[in-house]
């Protein structure tokens, strides 16, 4: 009995396998539950709804090395798979300028577009003293070491740069005095803010529209050129004379062997996504603002970012 | 009153046949995933996610299967705990400890019975506490801190001596070795990776679920082929299965406390179902004293546990509801499914959609008592397995296993750690230390390093932060009272027995 039930679980478990033989397949580069995941699962239930591809999207979950393992399995054993996509952001990126992924390098996959941006936010709860920006600047320019940070990345990861990104813009030398801790994720580091455990909360738009919604937070500064449709109310960090631009793009990453014609194919669906009904539905429920770049542009905007984040990362002594 | 007229509107959700029929078939998986080594809740959520957009169906009905199958996975990790000695998922891991003891008095069906209905207990009561105090107890996270977390896991690991009562040296050594393994990995407070040799496999650190099928299942397979069958944990004799209605009620105000610890433990984020069902076996065994027999198989010791982490897995889905906080692994994989679904758990998820949350409340209740239904009778399906020779039983373990262990990363590496995990539990084995304080330093040593490190930063290294509440205080002075008084009590008290493994 026990080992038909259990031939049985395995036969589902190999059927839903084998039928993915024919399907593309997206990885996402972490566990279920975080941005990676939802790019994969979104873009991939897109993409069938409005009938780019033909079959369901397999998913696949590859954690590890903060999407390093992913990175590797791509490059190493799946460079010409012309059916495989693999999620990647600003994380993506902002590790592979820091040298994070042993040595592998952005070259080494073809980037093939972004088709979202979770804009960067600077939080505080709704009980602070802290009205704007400025308040919250000033206060760390009289002394840096008196406000804490909760983000959802470890010490040197995107949420931590933005809050260096700001200070360097407001002037502030001692930059490194700044406390930030690392949570498990953006949720977590609001819990800990509402918590007054630190006194700011930095990550992306998408982490906190429902406390925003609640009124248990206040969101000081967005960190986008223009203000985020759907939150006109919260000012840019640029407004308040702090010139930060910080967005978490959503996209993906192809293998680097496949032929022109196939990745702009990509291109194309991917295209197709960002004009769909859905996605824009997608994009307003969970906060993330238009940012459609594909193709051939958008791999030379990669470029330019990997290495504006290295020189960051070395001038904060994030990466020596 | 609020609270009947949204249970009805959960009740007219969920009870469609359509959906009905969903949560017996969640039920049923859910209990086959959590009783096979490697599969946990967790993943088996995750392996049954492509299925509910294959089927099309629509967020309520996606909810109440993936809820049912979260379940029956708790449910059914006790059952491999029991009969086998090897847990099928890390919250169940306590339950072996009294568990298998009865099974190998030939009361394997008692024990199956016991830690069904206390499952059912627990899981009751956190889903009714869920439907009556969520938002209220939402508030609760934002008390714990750094310092308070800390002092958390810290009375977690000062009663861990009294996990072996034979020797307590042994276990503090094994969970020193747990606290070593969880070093491994990504630093998350400078951003550097730590004893990875480089070895990007590791840069995540150890997964638990790896430890656990090599300390367990695979030391398991050495022991077996040492003894050439005969010294092995399988094989133990089968008696007749009644309904111990007697013990049951026995366990009463056992599956009560362990009921109300285990879901405070499930609702704050990052403690999750192993905490609750170690805390709940540890607390029932010390208000049981030495007389109690706790680790010779009594009816407390497989009840505690159960009831525990049945609670804390309802208990989990409180911060996961009403902040976007996954409380355990397996809430974070059912975020993923909301947000796929365009809900965005968090405050407003109650107001904005109480369909999809009175649904899921609905059909939680629905699940445990279909559960209990599926879980008593099968009881007797259930011990047919130990009648399986140990020498085709235990390869089929093993190989699902490693199904199971390969499924989590697609990767071998994992597999060739859960064998070198196996070789130090078959050492460990001979040398008498206990493999179960190893998987829980693993299991909490990262979160507990993590927030003493964030709290150092908080404070400028200043370490009378983590005095700072009354929070904290009060688990600091349960933490040493919950190291200290074995010491003391242990020469009025008669000595412990020493159990035959």
């Amino acid at each position: 009995m026990k080992m038909t039930i259990k031939a049985l679980v395995s036969s589902v478990a190999l059927t839903v396998a084998a039928s993915s033989a024919f399907a593309a397949e997206c990885i996402a580069p972490a566990n279920p539950g975080g941005g990676w995941d939802f790019t994969c699962r979104q873009i991939g239930k897109i993409l069938f709804d409005i009938g780019q591809v033909s079959e369901p999207v397999q998913v696949t979950n590859m954690a590890g090395g903060g999407g390093g393992l992913a990175f590797s399995h791509v490059v190493n054993e799946r460079a010409d798979d012309a059916d495989l996509i693999v999620a990647a952001s600003s994380a993506t990126t902002t590790r592979l300028a820091q040298n994070a992924f042993g040595g592998m390098t952005a070259d080494q996959v073809r980037f093939v577009g972004a088709i979202g941006a979770d804009p960067g936010v600077i939080v505080v709860a709704a009980d602070s003293p802290f009205q704007s920006l400025n308040d919250l600047v000033a206060a760390m320019q009289a002394d840096p070491g008196s406000v804490a940070f909760a983000g959802g990345s470890a010490v040197g990861g995107f949420d931590h740069l933005k809050v260096l990104q700001v200070a360097k813009a407001s002037g502030i030398e001692a930059v490194t005095k700044i406390k930030y801790i690392g949570v498990d994720g953006g949720a977590d580091a609001i819990t800990q803010t509402v918590g007054g455990f630190t006194q700011g909360m930095t990550g992306d738009m998408s982490e906190i529209v429902g406390f925003i919604k609640s009124g248990e937070v206040r969101a000081l500064a967005v960190l986008t050129e223009e203000r985020v449709p759907g939150f006109e109310d919260i000012p840019t960090a640029r407004e308040q004379g702090v010139d930060v631009v910080a967005v978490n793009w959503r996209g993906l990453y192809v293998p680097k062997n496949i032929s022109d014609d196939e990745f702009n194919a990509w291109a194309e669906k991917l295209a197709a996504v960002a004009a769909s009904d859905e996605w824009k539905q997608a994009m307003a429920d969970n906060g993330l603002a238009p940012f459609t770049k594909v193709g051939g542009d958008f791999q030379s905007w990669v470029d330019g970012v990997v290495a504006e984040t290295e020189a960051l990362s070395r001038e904060i002594g994030v990466i020596q | 009153m609020d609270i009947l007229a949204n249970l009805a509107l959960g009740f007219d959700i969920a009870l469609s046949p359509y959906t009905f029929l969903l949560a017996v078939i969640g039920c049923f998986l859910g209990t086959i995933i959590g009783a096979l080594p490697g599969l946990g809740p967790s993943n088996g959520v995750a392996i049954l996610i492509p299925i509910t957009f294959t089927l099309g169906l629509d967020a309520v009905a996606a909810l109440v299967l993936l809820t049912s199958v979260y379940y029956g996975a708790m449910y059914g990790g006790r059952i491999s705990s029991i009969l086998l000695n090897i847990p099928g998922d890390e919250p169940a891991m306590m339950t072996t400890l009294d568990g298998f003891p009865m099974a190998k008095n030939g009361r394997a069906g008692d024990a199956l019975v016991i830690s069904g209905v206390a499952s059912f207990v627990g899981a009751l009561l956190a889903t009714l506490g869920l439907m009556l105090l969520a938002p209220l107890l939402a508030r609760v996270a934002y008390l714990f801190g750094p310092a308070e977390y800390f002092a958390l896991y810290l009375l977690a690991f000062s009663t861990l001596g009294g996990i072996a009562s034979s020797n307590q040296a042994k276990a503090a050594l094994a969970s020193c070795a747990g606290l070593g393994i969880a070093m491994i990995g990504l630093d998350n407070t400078t951003g550097m990776p730590r004893f990875t040799g480089g070895n990007m496999h590791l840069m995540d650190g150890v997964d638990f679920l790896v430890a656990i099928v090599g300390l367990f299942a695979v030391s398991e397979v050495f022991v077996f082929i040492e003894s050439h069958g005969k010294n092995s944990a399988v094989g133990i004799k089968l008696g007749k299965v009644t309904i111990p209605y007697r013990e049951i009620w026995s366990t009463r105000w056992t599956m009560l406390r362990s009921s109300v610890v285990g879901f405070i433990a499930g609702v704050l984020p990052g403690a999750g179902a192993s905490l609750g069902s170690f805390l709940t076996y540890m607390m029932e065994k010390s208000i049981a004293g030495n007389k109690g027999g706790f680790g010779t198989g009594v009816a407390k010791g497989v009840a505690a546990p159960e009831a525990g982490n049945n609670a804390a897995a309802g208990g989990a889905l409180v911060p996961m509801l009403t902040l976007g906080v996954p409380g355990s692994g397996t809430t974070a994989v059912l975020l993923a499914v909301l947000m796929t679904l365009n809900i965005t758990p968090g405050p407003t998820l109650f107001a904005d959609r109480p369909d999809v949350v009175w649904g899921l409340i609905a059909s939680l209740l629905i699940a445990n008592f279909v559960l209990l239904a599926m879980n008593v009778p099968m009881v007797k399906v259930f011990v047919r397995i130990l009648s399986v020779p140990p020498a085709l039983l235990l390869p089929g373990v093993t190989m699902i296993s490693f199904v199971g262990i390969y499924s989590l990363s697609g990767s071998y590496f994992d597999l060739v750690l859960m064998i070198a995990f196996g070789v130090m539990g078959y050492v460990f084995r001979k040398l008498d230390i206990p493999t179960v304080p190893v998987i829980l330093g693993i299991l909490l040593g990262n979160q507990m390093e993590d927030n003493l490190r964030r709290a150092m930063v908080l404070s400028d290294g200043d370490w009378t932060f983590l005095f700072s509440s009354a929070i904290a205080n009060g688990l600091w002075i349960a933490a040493v009272l919950g190291f200290v008084a074995p010491l003391f009590l242990r020469r009025f008290l008669k000595k412990p027995e020493l159990s035959e493994d």
